[in-house]
Formats: structure tokens, sequence, C-alpha cells
């Protein structure tokens, strides 16, 4: 005898597709409540440390829109793949291109910059980005290679090639051997928004781009034929819609602004280049865009919750001494109640059996 | 006076999916050793019916009676053990096992494969139906496949026998073996449950027919005594207003030449055009008979240009060689396209339908400006769809997949009907569409030949082709036959060669 039943509702409730990434953030709360109490920690101050107080100061604030930046930026991006059935899980390869090409301007031209300097930077850093979104649209478009595999792999590889570069060209000359660059000039740096915060040209950015990105799919022919294409491919080619083309504009698209991500957080709050330049951002934007619903508006709201995640966990390991884990374990939580409760969309819950067989009541 | 028990009884059958009663209070008698027609519009509520009885759905209220006693039919096994099959009108079979294996797969008990083979060939003799175990499933034909299902429903000495549409597939000699199985069957005192739309077919074969009319029953008749008119007339409510054929004026200028058409296709099981050529000049219908799987889908794609073919002349629209050309480009030198399937080519489901007016309507309305959008005239163009076709939906905010069937159609073949083409190619244009609306579609398309343009269709019904066409030709194997004017053949001669018979240079391919 079953207690719960899953009723299919015949069709998508609209008011759930809302709903449940606040439902998947109330579990989490709660688990996370569970959680903190088994590990012996009192429940009600480890979850302020974590999600209050880094809200309570401008500082706090101007962290968390720092954070925000990259991950709205990647997020808007791939999302809008996603929408075309285009599955980047690249941003964090494109990301780190566009932080190589972009940053490697700032030192090149070290000493001899200028205003143009910073333009330019930006230009290279989104072309960097595009550049290796541009090898598995290449791959998928020509030998219909899984774009998933590809772009994931090219993570490690420009992983690989940064860490090259740190430990030789980038390396400053006089940084006894360390493998950082210097410190980026003036000239190279993003100017701050917000004075006392770390509020960069970035966020003006990322705002931009979740303006930009929701015209786009709203407004345009281009964003039209993503939507058919991701939800019906056999009758965009009917229509005659170009999925190759759409490939190459997601994945060139999505590239530039993961590439874009990565020069703010080398011209915004590290300021220099080093081998650690993202702690993820890339994979977590995926979560961002799927929290967000794949939706410019949403994305903006899902990239300040993530970014909350990264530093309350920070604040929870400094004020509590929790293990550093816990962001981990908090994003694959709301990751995880998200994809749980949206089986609420199409189906309600009943409570108690109603006769023998009816879950297969599905035509 | 005792009577024997009815083999199956239903009374008061209620089910209710979320938004929509589809069975309400439904009564039906079947007797041992009849033939019974279940006859209904789609959406009528027959498919969900029968899945009752077939124990894939469940009643939400009523009882069912098996030979006089109450019971309870928990899912398909439990109905095979009733004693109850079903020939679903899509098939089951795995292309690369045998017809032995297959059936197997099906069984219950299948016991050993020889023992199996052996009961096959008994069972298939008995009755008629030719077939051996040994081949594989992707050589057989669609009606072969059809016997597979057939004979596996038969190894299990049904009482009752289900069969959904299952003609559609057929050709009409192949129509006439199977109703002679089915007839045979019926006299050994198996009952036949036949679900059906196509109203001559019933006539000719079922003793008693009950009509189904949003999820009610509204009657029941013996269809020998009644017309076709008149068992339309039931299932849809009103009178039926048949299309009138004008005499066809004068031919025009060729709109649409195909010459030896060709195509190779990667997939193994598709069916390769070989050498078709044809004509559709202006003002005239030509009709594309045959049986599915013999080079419909390769012929439209590489007409619609979702394929590409090597040779840019063997396809000519308006004169022009078009064969390495687009949809999109298609479409502008003024072709317009109605797909075989609607929901998942013809249409977006979770679309709108101001966005599926959109879908097709950008090349040759002016809905798109300089890449954008404009979302005010989609709207007021598919509100013109919706009301010249008398779409039936809450406006031109409901998705494409809360249409029916044959509101959908419409509203498909009036966007690409309003877009003016001078070629119309059509796919199955009231496969499985009710009555009344097939009846609008078949004078929509018509008036646009009369009108000027050309118009291809491409159809298995040739009850359809019959009264639409003015030449028809056969597909077979890939190979077109020539046309020949409608009123100089018939359906003997067309189902003829819609079996193979007809003149074409040897190849491989045939048996």
């Amino acid at each position: 005898m079953t207690l719960l039943r899953l009723e299919p509702r015949g069709e998508a409730s609209r008011a759930m597709v809302y709903a449940t990434p606040l439902l998947a953030v109330a579990l989490t709360l709660v688990s996370g409540f569970l959680l903190f109490w088994a590990m012996g920690f009192d429940p009600v101050k480890a979850l302020h440390a974590f999600f209050i107080a880094p809200l309570m100061s401008l500082r706090g604030l101007g962290e968390l829109a720092v954070k925000a930046t990259p991950l709205v930026l990647c997020a808007i991006g791939l999302a809008i793949g996603f929408r075309a059935n285009v599955w980047n899980i690249g941003a964090e390869g494109q990301l780190t291109l566009g932080a190589i090409t972009g940053g490697g301007l700032a030192l090149a031209f070290y000493g001899e910059g200028g205003w143009w300097l910073l333009p330019l930077m930006i230009v290279a850093g989104m072309a960097g980005g595009a550049l290796w979104g541009a090898i598995p649209a290449f791959l998928r478009v020509r030998f219909n290679a899984s774009e998933i595999l590809t772009s994931l792999m090219l993570n490690y590889v420009a992983l690989h090639l940064l860490n090259y570069l740190m430990h030789g060209p980038y390396r400053d000359p006089d940084g006894f051997a360390f493998p950082e660059s210097r410190l980026f000039e003036a000239d190279s740096v993003l100017p701050l928004l917000v004075a006392g915060t770390r509020v960069h040209l970035g966020s003006l950015f990322a705002l931009l781009a979740v303006g930009l990105g929701w015209f786009l799919m709203a407004r345009t022919f281009i964003g039209f034929q993503i939507k058919v294409i991701g939800l019906t491919p056999t009758a965009a080619g009917y229509a005659g819609f170009n999925q190759k083309k759409i490939i190459w504009l997601t994945l060139l698209l999505s590239g530039a602004l993961a590439g874009l991500a990565g020069l703010g957080e080398v011209a915004g709050p590290i300021g220099q280049m080093n081998p650690t330049i993202s702690p993820g951002y890339g994979y977590t934007a995926i979560i961002v865009a799927f929290l967000g619903r794949l939706h410019p508006v949403g994305i903006l709201l899902a990239g300040f919750l993530m970014a909350l995640s990264f530093i309350g966990g920070e604040a929870a390991q400094i004020a509590l001494g929790l293990p550093k884990a816990i962001t981990g374990v908090f994003q694959g939580m709301l990751l995880f109640f998200l994809l749980a409760t949206d089986v609420l969309i199409r189906y309600r819950v009943r409570f108690g059996a109603k006769r023998a067989v009816v879950g297969r009541a599905v035509a | 006076m005792s009577s024997p028990p009815h083999r199956l009884e239903l009374r008061g059958i209620t089910k209710r999916f979320p938004g929509c009663l589809a069975n309400d209070q439904v009564d039906l008698v079947l007797r041992p050793g009849e033939i019974h027609a279940l006859l209904g519009e789609n959406g009528a509520g027959k498919s969900t019916l029968v899945k009752i009885i077939y124990g894939v759905l469940h009643a939400d209220a009523g009882r069912i009676q098996w030979n006089g006693q109450d019971t309870h039919i928990p899912d398909p096994a439990g109905a095979r053990r009733l004693g109850i099959g079903m020939v679903f009108q899509h098939f089951s079979l795995f292309d690369t096992l045998t017809v032995a294996e297959n059936i197997s797969l099906g069984l219950d008990q299948p016991g050993p494969m020889d023992a199996l083979s052996a009961r096959i060939a008994e069972v298939s003799e008995r009755y008629g139906l030719s077939l051996d175990p040994r081949r594989h499933v992707h050589n057989l034909s669609v009606g072969e496949r059809q016997r597979v299902e057939i004979v596996r429903c038969l190894l299990q000495d049904p009482k009752l026998l289900i069969m959904d549409e299952p003609t559609s597939v057929l050709t009409p000699q192949e129509a006439t073996r199977l109703f002679e199985t089915l007839r045979r069957l019926a006299a050994e005192g198996c009952t036949i449950l036949y679900i059906s739309h196509k109203l001559e077919e019933i006539r000719a074969l079922c003793d008693t027919a009950t009509v189904l009319r949003g999820g009610r029953v509204v009657g029941s008749c013996d269809p020998r005594r009644e017309t076709a008119r008149s068992l339309a007339e039931m299932m849809i409510g009103t009178e039926l207003s048949t299309p009138e054929r004008l005499p066809q004026g004068e031919a025009g200028a060729a709109k649409l030449q195909v010459r030896h058409l060709s195509t190779t296709s990667d997939n193994p099981f598709a069916t390769n055009l070989k050498d078709v050529s044809f004509e559709v000049r202006a003002g005239e219908i030509l009709g594309i008979a045959g049986v599915a799987g013999n080079g419909q889908a390769e012929l439209m794609a590489a007409l619609s240009g979702e394929a590409l073919v090597p040779d840019p002349a063997s396809v000519a629209i308006e004169g022009r060689p078009s064969g390495h050309l687009g949809p999109r480009e298609r479409r502008l030198l003024g072709l317009a396209f109605v797909p075989e399937e609607r929901l998942g080519r013809g249409a977006v489901p979770e679309l709108s339908l101001s966005e599926n007016a959109l879908l097709s309507g950008y090349a040759r309305e002016p809905l798109v400006r300089s890449g954008l959008v404009h979302f005010g005239r989609a709207r007021s163009y598919a509100e013109r769809i919706i009301g010249a076709f008398n779409v039936v939906t809450h406006g031109h905010r409901a998705e494409a997949r809360s249409l029916s069937g044959g509101n959908l159609q419409k509203f498909i073949i009036g966007r690409e009907i309003l877009q003016k083409p001078r070629l119309l190619v059509v796919g199955q244009p009231t496969w499985g569409v009710d009555a009344g609306a097939a009846a609008a579609i078949h004078r929509a398309l018509i008036d646009l030949a009369r009108s000027g343009a050309a118009v291809l269709v491409i159809s298995q019904d040739l009850d359809e082709l019959f009264v639409l066409s003015d030449r028809i030709a056969v597909l077979f194997h890939g190979h077109l036959s020539e046309s020949r004017p409608t009123h100089h053949t018939s359906v003997e001669e067309i189902g003829l060669l819609m079996g193979g018979l007809f003149n074409h240079p040897p190849d491989e391919d045939e048996e």
C-alpha cells in the first residue's frame, strides 16, 4: 500500500515552475539545519553565519555582487545554448581562456599601456572564450561529436595551459619563482563602481548580459529559432532553421560571455594572473542556469543565491570552523532538491492509496 | 428462454482524465462470434475504452463482466489470461529479430523456440496468414508485420480480439485477406472488436456497431443497414457536407517537375527513391498512393528541402532547379508544405498557435522585420487562420498540443494555404482526422487547386485520393508508377500497383 501517490496533472503547472526553486531553497535550509545539528553545531547560529551575516554589511553585499558577476555572465550564455539543446559544459575552460588572452595583454603591454588597453583586453577576453567555444562547435558540426564531452575535456586543457603559462611566460620576473604574474597596472584594471566595495565594471556587464539575453530570447527571430530547435528539432528542420548556425552561434556566444567573466576576474578582484582564477564558476554556472529556469531574470536571482553559498561557506568556516566542503554540500543539495521538486510541475502529490494500481494510468 | 452469457459486458464505464471526461457511463455488450465495430471521431473515447478492456487503463467507475462473471482486469497480462488479445495500430516489433523471436518476446510462456515456430506455422496456415517464422522483421512488408501481431494474439487462443485501425497500413487486397481471416475467427466463436473510421469497411465486415461521441454511447446499429453517410452523421452528430468535385479546368504550366530523382540514405531501413519522375501542373491535384514505408518519407523530405538531393535539376519548382535549396529558399519560390506528422514536425507541441503560425509563416508573410519578431502580426495571422478554417480552440495563445488532431491539421493546412502558395505538397492530409474536419480539409485543397495552384497529395488512404486527385500514381519500393487519370482507373487497379505489379526496371529489391 502506498501512502504517497503522484498523479499526472495533464498540463504543466505554471505556478510550480516558479514555486519549485523556492521550495528547493526551503528544503536546503531544512536539511542544512539538520546537518548542522547532527554535526554538533548550533544550527540557528550556523545558518545565520551562513546565510544572514554576509548580507548585513555594505562590504558583504559588495562581495555578493562580485561573486555573482562571473556566475551570471557564464550562466546567461549557457542558458541560451541549453535552450537550443547545445550542452556547453565548458564555461570553466572558456572563462580560463578569457583570462589568459585578456590578462596576457595586460602583461604584454606592462608599462606601455594607455586608455586603449582595457577595452582591448575586454575584446581579447571575449575572443579567447569564443575561440575555446568554437572548438566543440566545429567538432559537433563537422563530426557530430558530442559537445558535452568535448567542451568538458577542454576545461582540463585550458587549466593545463594556464598552469604552463604561470610557470613560464606569465610569471613575474621579480616574483621569486612563485607562479604569479605581476600585479596589473591601473590602466588594465576594471574601475570600481561602489566605493568601499570591490564591485567593478564587470557587474555592469553582467546586468547588460541579462537584458540582452532576455531581448535575444524574447524578441528576436534568432531566439525563436533557438527555442524551436531546443523543443522540437524536426519542426525546426521542417521550418528551414539552420541548426548548424545555431550551434555555432550559441557556443561562440556562451564562450565569449564566459571569457568576459574570466577577464573580469583577473582584471577585477584578483588584479593579476595566478593558477587559481576560478573556484569552479563555470561549473556552478550550470546550476545557476537551471536554478534560474534558463530565464535571464531567474538567472540573476539564482546567481545571487549561489554567490551567497560561496560567501556563506567562507564565513561559516571562519566563524564556526566548519569544513570547507560545506559550500559544495549546500550547492549540491540545492540542485538535488530542485531536480527532485521539479516532478511537481507535471504531477501532483496525493496522500493515501486509492485503489490497487493507479501509477500506470499515464496514457 | 436462456441465451448464452455475453462474452463481455461493460456497464457504466466512466474514466476521467485531468481536464476531460474520456468515457462517460459507457455500456457495451459483445456477444460470442460477432464482429463488433466501435465507431467514433478522434477524441470520442474509443482508445480509452479499449485500453480499459485490455487492462492498460482502469475505469474510475463501472462494472466489467466476462462471460457473465464480474471481473477486474488489472493489467494486459491479466487480460490475456482471460482470453483477450489486442492488435495495436502501431506495432511493437524488433526489426533485427526474427518473426519467431518477436512472438516469443510477447508471450507470457513462450516455450522452446522450435515448438513455437511449428505452432506459428500451423496457426498462420489455418487462418490464411502466410508467415515464415524464420524471417527477420525488417524484411517484412507492413501487412506481414501486422500478421505477426495477429498470430501472436492467436497463439493465446483468444476469445476476444481487439483490432485498432488495422487497415490503415494495408493495401485493399491485403485488407480483403484480413477480413477473411477475421470472419473465419468469428465463425469459430471468437468475438472481434473492430475500431475504425473507415465506414465502408465497417459496413462490409461488421455485424453490429456502437457509436461513441464525446465519451458517450450515442447509438448502436447494424452497419449493413446504414449508409456510409448515415454512419458518419451518427459519428459527428450533424449533417455532413461532402466536397463536390468540380470538373478540372485546363491544366496550366508545370509548377513542380521531378526528373530522375534518386536518393541515398545512411539509414539502412530507409527506402531510397529510384529514378522517380513526375510533374504537377497549375490547377491540378496529383495523388501519390502507396503503403507506408515505400519511400513516402524520403520523397517528402526531398521535396520540402529537409533532405538535399545531389542533382539540383532533379527537383524543379516553377522551372527553377531547386534540389540544392533548403526549405526556406523553396518556400520563397512558392512552395508550401504540410508534413505527415502534425505534432513534432508541422507544429511545436509546447508553443502557442501564434508562435506556430510563425514557424513556417515567416518565409512568405511579413512577420519578421530586421531580425525581430513582429508578435502582433504573428497573432493576427494565427487569428486569420483560426477564423478562415474554423479551428476549434480557445484562442491564439493555446498550445498546439491542446488541439485535437483534426483541429491542429486544419490550423496547419490553413497556415500553408493562407500563404498563397503556387505549389502545395501535403502528406496524409486527413490521417486520424474526424469526418467533419476531413471534409473541410478536402474542400480547401480542391479550392486551392481550382484557384490555380498545383497540389501534390501523398496519402495511404485510397478513398481520399479518389475524392481529391485528378491523376493518381503509386509509389512502391522507391519506384513511382506512371500516373493515370482518376476517372480512368479503379481502386482495384491502384491496389494492384500498391502491391508492386507495375513495370519498372528489375532490381535487387525484388523478391
